[in-house]
C-alpha cells in the first residue's frame, strides 16, 4: 500500500526535478566528471605514477605538453587528475552505499527492537554525532598508521550512516505503530518483510537527499584527510593528495592546489546541487512564494 | 443616499493551483455601512475568509484578485493604491481580528510590544508614548492590572485575554472598519458571548463598522443588523437579520437556519443539508447549491441565477424568486440520492 | 525549565563521558601503544622498553588502565607530549585560547553575515536575489575547507603579498616593535585565518537561517503583523526574524562539529598554533598522548558548544523559560 503511494508521488517529484535548472545541470556535471572517471585509464596522456624525467621534468607550470604541469615527482598532473577522480569517486560511492545500507540496518533493528538496544544505540548515535566526524577518522587514521584505500573506505563508511539510522528508526517507529503493519504482523510477516514493503518505501525519499549529500561531504572528507597526509598514500593519486604535494610550495607550485581545488569543488557542488534539489521537489512548499507579496497590481 | 463605507464590487480572488484555477471568491459584491455591523456567513471553503483578506490584500501567492474587481473604502479604490497607502490602510483604518489568539500573536514579544507596535507604525509615537498607550488599550479592553500584563507574553495570557488583546490591537488607531474572522471560534463558549459583547459595546462607542464573518447564525442574529449568506464563492442571499431569519428564501438559508439549534425551541431533530461544497477549482454550471437543493428542477442545471430582488433589501440568487411555486414539491437532493446509493 | 536544564547537561555530560571513553578504547585497540613513537628506536632494550611501559602502567589491565586514565583526564593530566617535550596539558593550554580567539572572532563575524544573507534571501524567496545568493551560498558550502585557505593563502600572501602566510604573529620582527606596531601585527596574521573560517561558516549559518526564516513565515502572526500596516521587509527583519534566531542558534549548535572541522583545516594551513593545527602536526610525529588529548579536548568544546547554544535559546525563548 505504502509503496503505491510513493510510487504516485514520485511521479510529480521527477517532474519538479526536470524541470528544475539546477537539477539539469548539476546532472550533466555529474555524468561527464563520472565518464571521464570511467575513461581515465583511456583519455589520461601518462601512466598517473610514473616519474617521468626527475630530473628536467620536476615542476613544471602548465604547458602544451603537461596541460595542468608536473608535480615535483615529474609526474603529469592531468593524468593523477583523471585517475585521482577514479578513487575519490569510487571511495565516495562505495562508502556511502555502505553507510546507507548501516544506517537503515541500524534504525530498523532500532526502532523496531525499542527498549533497552534501541535507547543503547540512539544514545551511541547522538555521541557520534557530537563528534566532529574529520576528526574521528583523524584519530583512527593517525593511531592505525598506513590504511588502504579499502580500510579507508570502510572508515568513511563507519562514520557516516548515523544520521540515516536515526531517520530510518524515527520512520520505523511511525510505521511499526501503522494498522496496517500490526495486521500484517499478525498475518505473520516477518520483520524483514515490514522493513522493505513498508519502512524503506517512506525512508527511500529523504535517504536519497542524505546520500547525495553524502557523497559530498565524503568527497570532502577524503580530500581533506588525504591533503593532511592520512588518506590515500602516494603514488596512488587522488585530489586531495596532488594538492598535499604542492602545499609546501603553495607560491610556487600553485597549479598543483588549483587544479584539483576547482576538481573537489565542481564535483561536490553539482553534488549538493543536485541534493538542493531534490530536497525541494520533495517538499514544494520551500519553494512557495511568501505570502504579501502578491498583491493584486503585482501579479506574478 | 451618501456613499457606503465599505463597497465591494464584483471582487474575485482566484487561486492558481497545481491542480486548476480555484475561484474561491466569484463576482462577490456588497457594502458596508459607517457605523453598521454587517455579518459574513458561509460553510468553510465558501469564500468569506478568502473575502477578509482581499479587502485588506494579504492574499497569498498563488491566489490573486482578478482585474475587474472593486474594493471602494472611504472613496478610494483599495485595489488602486500603491503598498504603501495600503500599508497605511491596514492596522490604521481598517483593521483585522483573526479566529486563532494561540497562534496570531507573536509569542516572542510582548503583548504591550505588539499594541504599541500599532501605534508607533501609524501614529509615530515614542517608545514610551506607545507603551502608555498599550497599557490604555489594554485597560479599555478589560483586561485587569493591564501594567503587568503588558510585559507578559502572549502564552502566559488565557485564550479569552488573548484575543482581548488581538480586539485592543485592532482598536489602536480607532479604524473606521474592523473586519473579525470568526472571532470567537476558537474560544470556550462562555467566553465567546463575553468577547462578543465586548466587541459590540466598544464599536458602538467609537462609532467603528465591523464586518463579522462567521460560520455561526447565532452569533449574527445577536450581532448584526444586516447578514450576507455566501456559498460557493458568491453571495446568494442578502437581507436584513430580521427579515433574514423571519423569511429566508434561498433554500441553502433555509438550511443553515434549519441546521441551526435553537435556545427555547422544542427539541426538534436538526436538519442538516446533504452533501458537501463542490471543490472551488470545479464550481458546477447553472446554480452551485443545486446537488444539495430540494427544490432544484432543470432551470438550476441550465441557468446560473442572478441575484433576485424579492423584497426592500432582500435579495436571493434562487430561480424560487421567478417560480415561486417550485416550493411546494420539494424532493430529496441529488447529493442525499447519491448517499444513498453508494451506501 | 530546571527539569530541560538538568536533563540538557545530563546528555552533555554522558556524551562526554562517551567521547572520552571511545577515545581511551581508539588507543588500545590501535596497533601499538603510547610509548612506541618515543622507544620504538635503535639502542632501546627490551628492559628499557618494559621499564617504561611499567612506569607508564601499560602492563596493567586494560580495566585498570582505563580508570586511571579516566581519573587523570578529569584532573588535567593527559601525559607528556614526546614531539613537544612538554606535558600534554601545556601544549594544549597554550593552543585552546588561540583558538577559541580565532574560533570566536570568526563565528560572531559569520552570524552577523549569515543572518544578514539569510534575511535578504527570506525576503523575496524564489527571486533573483534569492537564487543568486543561494547559488554563491552553496558554491561556498561545498568548497573544501583547507582549499579555500590555501587559495586565501595563495593569492593574498604569495601573488599580491600584502599579509604574512601564517603563525599568530612575525617571528623574527615582533618582539623589535612598538606596543601599537605589535597589535598591528597580531591583527595582520588573523585577518587571513579569520576571514577564510568566516566565509565558511557563514556559508552554513545563512543556509540555516534562510530555512528558519521560510518555517515562520506562513505563521498566523506574521499575517497578523501584515494587518497591522507594517510592510512585508519590516514584518521579515522584526517578527520573523527574532522568531527565527531561536532555531537558527539551535541548528548551528548541531553544526559546531562541521564547523570545527573548517577550523582544523585553516589553522593547519595558515599554521595557526591552536588546537587543530597541535593535533595535525601531533599525527606527522605519531605522538600518541598529544593526538587523543586533542581529539579529546576538541570534541569536547564542541559538545559544550552546542550545550551553551541549547542553554542560550532556553534563556531567550519566553516560551521554554515558563514551563
Amino acid at each position: 500500500m505504502t509503496t503505491v503511494i510513493t510510487a504516485v508521488r514520485a511521479r510529480p517529484v521527477l517532474a519538479r526535478l526536470a524541470r528544475d535548472s539546477r537539477a539539469r545541470a548539476a546532472a550533466v556535471v555529474l555524468v561527464v566528471i563520472i565518464g571521464s572517471a570511467l575513461l581515465a585509464p583511456v583519455i589520461a596522456p601518462h601512466d598517473p605514477a610514473a616519474n617521468l624525467d626527475i630530473v628536467h621534468l620536476n615542476s613544471q607550470p602548465p604547458s602544451w605538453a603537461y596541460p595542468l604541469g608536473t608535480d615535483p615527482f615529474s609526474r603529469d598532473v592531468l593524468s593523477r587528475l583523471l585517475w585521482g577522480t577514479r578513487i575519490s569517486l569510487a571511495i565516495a560511492f562505495v562508502a556511502v552505499s555502505l553507510s546507507m545500507t548501516l544506517g537503515v540496518v541500524v534504525g530498523a533493528v532500532a526502532g523496531y527492537a525499542g527498549g533497552l538496544a534501541d535507547a543503547v544505540l540512539m544514545r551511541l548515535v547522538d555521541t557520534a554525532l557530537s563528534m566532529p566526524r574529520l576528526l574521528l577518522l583523524i584519530a583512527v587514521v593517525a593511531l592505525w598508521g598506513d590504511v588502504s584505500i579499502a580500510a579507508l573506505t570502510l572508515l568513511l563508511a563507519g562514520t557516516g550512516w548515523f544520521a540515516v539510522s536515526r531517520l530510518t528508526r524515527a520512520e520505523t517507529l511511525v510505521v511499526r505503530e501503522r494498522e496496517f503493519v500490526i495486521a500484517a504482523r499478525m498475518l505473520g510477516a516477518s520483520p524483514w518483510r515490514i522493513l522493505t514493503r513498508h519502512v524503506l518505501p517512506n525512508v527511500a525519499a529523504p535517504g536519497l537527499v542524505a546520500a547525495t549529500l553524502g557523497i559530498a561531504n565524503v568527497i570532502l572528507l577524503e580530500a581533506g584527510l588525504s591533503y593532511i597526509g592520512i588518506g590515500v598514500r602516494a603514488p596512488a593519486a587522488s585530489w586531495g593528495g596532488i594538492i598535499q604535494d604542492g602545499a609546501e610550495r603553495v607560491g610556487d607550485l600553485w597549479w598543483l592546489t588549483l587544479f584539483p581545488g576547482l576538481a573537489i569543488l565542481i564535483t561536490v557542488f553539482a553534488c549538493n546541487a543536485l541534493g538542493d534539489a531534490l530536497r525541494d521537489a520533495l517538499d514544494p512548499r520551500q519553494l512557495a512564494p511568501a505570502p504579501g507579496t502578491t498583491t493584486s497590481d503585482r501579479p506574478r | 443616499m451618501t456613499a457606503p463605507l465599505l463597497e465591494l464590487d464584483n471582487l474575485r480572488t482566484y487561486f492558481y493551483t497545481d491542480t486548476g484555477v480555484a475561484r474561491s471568491v466569484d463576482g462577490v459584491s456588497f457594502h458596508v455601512g459607517a457605523g453598521e455591523t454587517v455579518g459574513v456567513v458561509g460553510e468553510s471553503g465558501c469564500g468569506k475568509s478568502v473575502t477578509a483578506l482581499s479587502i485588506l490584500r494579504l492574499v497569498r501567492a498563488p491566489g490573486r484578485v482578478e482585474a475587474g474587481s472593486a474594493i471602494r473604502f472611504e472613496g478610494k479604490d483599495l485595489l488602486a493604491l500603491g503598498e504603501r497607502d495600503m500599508q497605511h490602510v491596514r492596522g490604521n483604518r481598517i483593521a483585522m481580528v483573526f479566529q486563532e489568539p494561540m497562534t496570531a500573536l507573536n509569542p516572542v514579544f510582548t503583548v504591550g510590544d505588539q499594541i504599541a507596535e500599532v501605534a508607533r507604525i501609524h501614529a509615530g509615537l515614542s517608545k514610551r508614548d506607545a507603551w502608555q498607550k498599550a497599557i490604555e488599550m489594554l485597560r479599555l479592553v478589560g483586561i485587569p492590572a493591564p501594567e503587568q500584563r503588558a510585559s507578559e507574553y502572549p502564552h502566559q495570557l488565557s485564550g479569552g485575554m488573548r484575543q482581548r488583546v488581538v480586539i485592543a490591537m485592532a482598536l489602536v488607531m480607532n479604524p473606521a472598519l474592523v473586519i473579525a474572522d470568526e472571532p470567537t471560534t476558537a474560544l470556550d463558549v462562555t467566553i465567546q458571548a463575553q468577547i462578543l459583547e465586548l466587541l459590540a459595546d466598544l464599536t458602538k462607542r467609537l462609532g467603528t463598522s465591523i464586518l463579522l464573518i462567521t460560520h455561526d447564525l447565532g452569533v449574527v442574529a445577536e450581532n448584526c443588523s444586516r447578514v450576507i449568506v455566501m456559498y460557493a464563492g458568491e453571495v446568494v442571499e442578502e437581507s436584513v437579520t430580521t427579515e433574514l431569519f423571519a423569511h429566508a428564501h434561498h433554500p441553502y438559508t433555509e438550511g443553515l437556519l434549519g441546521a441551526m439549534p435553537r435556545v427555547g425551541g422544542e427539541a426538534e431533530r436538526l436538519a442538516t443539508i446533504p452533501g458537501t461544497v463542490p471543490p472551488p477549482t470545479a464550481w458546477p454550471d447553472g446554480c452551485r447549491f443545486r446537488d444539495r437543493c430540494p427544490y432544484a428542477w432543470e432551470r438550476c442545471e441550465r441557468e446560473h441565477p442572478p441575484l433576485y430582488q424579492i423584497g426592500a433589501g432582500h435579495t436571493s440568487r434562487c430561480h424560487l424568486a421567478v417560480e415561486p411555486e417550485r416550493r411546494a414539491h420539494p424532493h430529496p437532493p441529488l447529493a442525499a440520492q447519491r448517499g444513498a446509493t453508494a451506501a | 525549565m530546571r527539569r530541560y536544564l538538568s536533563g540538557r547537561l545530563l546528555q552533555a555530560v554522558s556524551v562526554v563521558f562517551l567521547v572520552t571513553t571511545l577515545t581511551f578504547l581508539l588507543v588500545h585497540l590501535a596497533p601499538g601503544d603510547p610509548l612506541q613513537a618515543a622507544l620504538d628506536r635503535p639502542g632501546v632494550t627490551p628492559e628499557i622498553r618494559a621499564h617504561w611501559r611499567a612506569e607508564f602502567g601499560l602492563d596493567r589491565p586494560i580495566g585498570e588502565q582505563y580508570v586511571r586514565w579516566v581519573t587523570n583526564a578529569a584532573r588535567g593530566e593527559l601525559g607528556y607530549s614526546f614531539s613537544y617535550h612538554r606535558p600534554v596539558r601545556d601544549v594544549l593550554a597554550d593552543a585552546l585560547p588561540r583558538t577559541l580567539l580565532l574560533v570566536g572572532l570568526a563565528l560572531s563575524l559569520s552570524f552577523a553575515l549569515g543572518i544578514a544573507v539569510g534575511v535578504l534571501q527570506a525576503e523575496r524567496v524564489g527571486g533573483t536575489r534569492d537564487r543568486w545568493l543561494g547559488r554563491s551560498l552553496l558554491l561556498l558550502y561545498s568548497v573544501p575547507d583547507f582549499w579555500l585557505a590555501l587559495l586565501a593563502l595563495l593569492l593574498f600572501a604569495y601573488r599580491i603579498p600584502i599579509l604574512p602566510a601564517g603563525g599568530i604573529v612575525d617571528p623574527v620582527l615582533h618582539d623589535y616593535l612598538s606596543l601599537g606596531g605589535r597589535a598591528v601585527d597580531r591583527l595582520r596574521h588573523i585577518v587571513l585565518p579569520a576571514l577564510t573560517l568566516t566565509l565558511l561558516s557563514s556559508a552554513v549559518i545563512a543556509r540555516h537561517q534562510r530555512s528558519a526564516l521560510l518555517d515562520v513565515l506562513p505563521s498566523d502572526w506574521m499575517r497578523t503583523a501584515l494587518a497591522k500596516g507594517l510592510s512585508w521587509r519590516d514584518a521579515v527583519r522584526r517578527h520573523a526574524l527574532r522568531n527565527s534566531l531561536l532555531s537558527t542558534i539551535t541548528l548551528v549548535g548541531l553544526s559546531l562539529p562541521s564547523l570545527a572541522a573548517g577550523a582544523i583545516f585553516v589553522e593547519k594551513v595558515f599554521s595557526w598554533p591552536g588546537m587543530g593545527m597541535v593535533t595535525v602536526s601531533a599525527i606527522a610525529a605519531r605522538d600518541y598522548p598529544l593526538i587523543t588529548a586533542g581529539v579529546m579536548v576538541i570534541s569536547v568544546s564542541v559538545v559544550v558548544g552546542a550545550l551553551v547554544a541549547d542553554l542560550a535559546v532556553a534563556a531567550a525563548d519566553p516560551r521554554i523559560g515558563m514551563r
